[in-house]
């Protein structure tokens, strides 16, 4: 097996919360792995720690504890001035082209600046790849003399993954990346990540609350219940056959456009539990339907499912009741 | 005679350029549909298609320099375009009720929600005030808001967004309207809540007879909520017809194109080029509003296409609705 290009081991995040000395408890021991070339989704519903964990690995937030490894190198604790160098290996796509950008730069330039920074180039050995990278990520040459304001959400979003490979990273995080484009721009952003990912190589962490688009652009997915992972699986695995019974009901909440497509629902009660005083053991027992005493006490591992590359954290699994769905999910 | 007929109705902006040049901005182009009591019509199109822009001129919600300029809205045999404001004003809250994207900045924020409730109801319906009180109780019930009689004194900032639509819905509710309009209801609510709402709205449908126009720009949403569809693009309905013709056989270019854009259909690596610029309002092409985009299009594209029936109650406006290749977007 390839090594991993990224490690994250009992990841936690705690926010101050207010005054009172409480903590928004955002991350809670969660551990992930990314192989070269390999796109991990993360999906979880808003505040499950999705953006959190995005930017915590590229040290944007500073972890409370854990452990992060990046590409061989424990880069936890390294220092800023340290971290700069790595930035070109590790690139990030956020949802809103619009504030990504500085509204005073002309495309060009905003497209060479990571070279700038990062890469030893000449003016015209970098006049040359943003003009390649423009072509990379079907945008016609004539825009780069433009500013933001002239472009179009999804053009914008092309100017946002052309700066994110033109270091040439070995990782992207991108955040939720077309959550803010219509249908049919959000189809051809999709299309040109899986060509770069098919040129480059390069492994994409992929953010998103939309299953559709996680479950399309995925190898693997791992799905998150108020700052920890429940269940891990690979794409179509995860579709087929949710473990979890919250990813179970996440995924009866999904609605697949097509009519004819059998809906097995199961609608979860009440809300989600606030993240500062987090629910004891697991911490879904608070609202899952087939929870048993031992629930509210212990925290459960993550179990084995059908393959090896397929878990869940719940305390049902050895004894078979985790189903919560009469009907399997399609 | 349906509870909806919606014809020929124009919406356009005029505003005024530095030149003191009068500027029309066409953002209505000829929408025209009808709504059945107890059914559900889904309105799908990308941002800027016009899905918002028709509720608000249904429901005489436009701001200058927002005017129609020409159709009728016929509701209940009544025209809507026809009406003193005040007469509206009454019927809107009403028979006819609106449910928005945002329902934080819906509700008043001085005021605790069975009190807002409430109001609605005196407003509209009048009657003692025990009589509006029961009610919103009853309808905080029927959307499912848990404890209602302690709700009803919770302030909207203390609602998360879930139940802040549900407040929303059940203020929508409070004088039984005939028809509920709800403009993109659960546009950035999480799946899980998602479903709520949605399955709430359905249910509340069929239980109380309403018509229900559900925006969207989703289309597993109107996919599993509608009963019909309508597509919208530049200001015009291009294609309208029950949701399963819509998805089994779509015969509008544009149509196609959205239904090929989603992840259930996507080809990764096709090198899909489904998207576009809109149009520009200010200066409509002539002829079809697609065919800068269309893959389909011909010389005969300039002229303005009919609007054909392609399969019962199925209609697409394009010269070649009916005769389009099966293959290709
Ligand atoms: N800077 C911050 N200060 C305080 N709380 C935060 C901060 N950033 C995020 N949080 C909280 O952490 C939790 C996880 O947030 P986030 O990672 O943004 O979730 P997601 O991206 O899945 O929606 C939420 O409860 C959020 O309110
Ligand atoms: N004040 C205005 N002047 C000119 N055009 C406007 C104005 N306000 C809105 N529009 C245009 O009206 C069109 C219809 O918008 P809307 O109904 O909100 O679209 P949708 O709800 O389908 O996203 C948009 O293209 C928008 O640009
Ligand atoms: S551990 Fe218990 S509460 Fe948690 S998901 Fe499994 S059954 Fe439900
Ligand atoms: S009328 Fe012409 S341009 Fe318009 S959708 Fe049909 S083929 Fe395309
Ligand atoms: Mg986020
Ligand atoms: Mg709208």
């Amino acid at each position: 097996m390839t090594a991993p290009i990224l490690v994250v081991e009992d990841l936690v995040k705690r926010f101050p919360a207010g005054r009172s000395g409480a903590f928004v408890n955002a991350v809670n021991g969660v551990d992930l792995k990314i192989v070269p070339g390999e796109t991990l989704g993360m999906v979880g519903e808003s505040g499950s720690g999705k953006s959190t964990i995005g930017r915590a690995i590229l040290r944007l937030t500073e972890p409370t504890e854990g452990r992060i490894t990046f590409d061989g190198r424990d880069i936890t604790n390294i220092p800023a001035h340290k971290m700069r160098p790595l930035r070109r290996d590790m690139q990030m796509v956020f949802q809103d082209p619009w504030s990504a950008l500085n509204p005073r730069m002309r495309i060009g330039d905003l497209i060479a600046e990571p070279m700038k920074l990062h890469l030893d180039l000449s003016r015209s050995e970098r006049e040359n790849k943003t003009v390649d990278l423009a072509t990379r990520v079907h945008l016609r040459p004539e825009f780069l003399r433009r500013h933001s304001s002239d472009l179009s959400g999804g053009q914008l979003q092309r100017v946002c993954i052309a700066r994110a490979i033109a270091t040439n990273p070995k990782l992207i995080v991108l955040d939720e990346p077309t959550s803010s484009l219509d249908l049919s721009v959000r189809a051809e952003i999709l299309d040109l990540l899986s060509e770069i990912r098919q040129q480059t190589q390069a492994a994409m962490l992929f953010i998103s609350h939309d299953l559709g688009t996680v479950k399309l652009i995925s190898d693997r997915i791992v799905v998150l219940y108020l700052g920890s992972v429940v269940e891990t699986a690979r794409s179509q695995t995860l579709f087929s056959n949710p473990a979890h019974p919250y990813s179970q009901s996440l995924l009866s909440a999904h609605l697949p456009a097509d009519p004819k497509a059998e809906l097995a629902r199961h609608v979860l009660e009440g809300e989600v539990p606030s993240p500062i005083n987090l629910p004891s053991g697991c911490t879904f027992h608070t609202r899952c339907p087939v929870a048993i005493q031992k629930c509210s006490t212990h925290a459960p591992g993550p179990q084995q499912i059908d393959d090896p590359e397929h878990f869940a954290n719940c305390l049902r699994i050895s004894d078979g009741g985790n189903r919560i769905l009469s009907t399997e999910t399609s | 005679m349906s509870l909806l007929e919606v014809k020929n109705l124009r919406t356009h902006f005029m505003s005024r350029d530095i030149d003191n040049q009068i500027r029309v901005a066409e953002a209505l182009n000829g929408v025209s549909f009808d709504l059945e009591a107890g059914k559900v019509l889904g309105f799908v199109g990308e941002t800027g298609a016009g899905k918002s822009l028709t509720a608000q001129s249904i429901c005489g919600l436009l701001r200058p320099p927002a005017r129609v300029v020409e159709g009728r809205v016929l509701f209940d045999g009544q025209d809507l375009t026809a009406m003193p404001s005040e007469e509206l004003n009454e019927l809107r809250g009403a028979q006819i009720a609106m449910v928005v994207q945002n329902p934080r900045t819906s509700l008043d924020p001085l005021t605790r929600i069975g009190d807002q409730l409430v109001r609605i109801h005196q407003a509209h319906t009048g009657g003692p005030l025990t009589a509006s009180r029961e009610r919103a109780l009853e309808m905080m019930t029927a959307v499912g808001i848990p404890d209602p009689k302690n709700r009803a004194s919770a302030w909207p900032h203390e609602l998360s967004g879930g139940m802040a639509q549900r407040v929303l819905i059940a203020m929508s509710l409070m004088n039984r309207p005939k028809l509920l309009i709800a403009d993109e209801p659960t546009t950035g609510l999480d799946v899980t809540v998602q479903a709520q709402i949605l399955d709430l709205l359905k249910n509340l449908t069929q239980r109380f007879d309403m018509a229900m126009i559900i925006i969207t720009h989703d289309l597993g949403i109107v996919a599993h909520y509608s009963d019909e569809v309508a597509v919208m693009f530049a200001g015009t309905i291009v294609e309208s017809g029950p949701v399963a013709k819509i998805f089994e056989a779509p015969s509008h270019p544009y149509t196609r194109s959205l239904i090929a854009a989603t992840p259930e259909r996507l080809q990764m690596g096709s090198g899909a080029k489904l998207g576009g610029q809109p149009p520009d309002l200010y200066n409509l092409p002539t002829g079809c509003h697609l065919r800068t985009r269309c893959v389909f299009a011909q010389n005969i594209c300039t002229d303005t296409p009919p609007n054909r029936e392609v399969g019962t109650d199925h209609f697409a406006m394009c010269h070649f609705a009916g005769r389009l290749p099966e293959s290709g977007a």
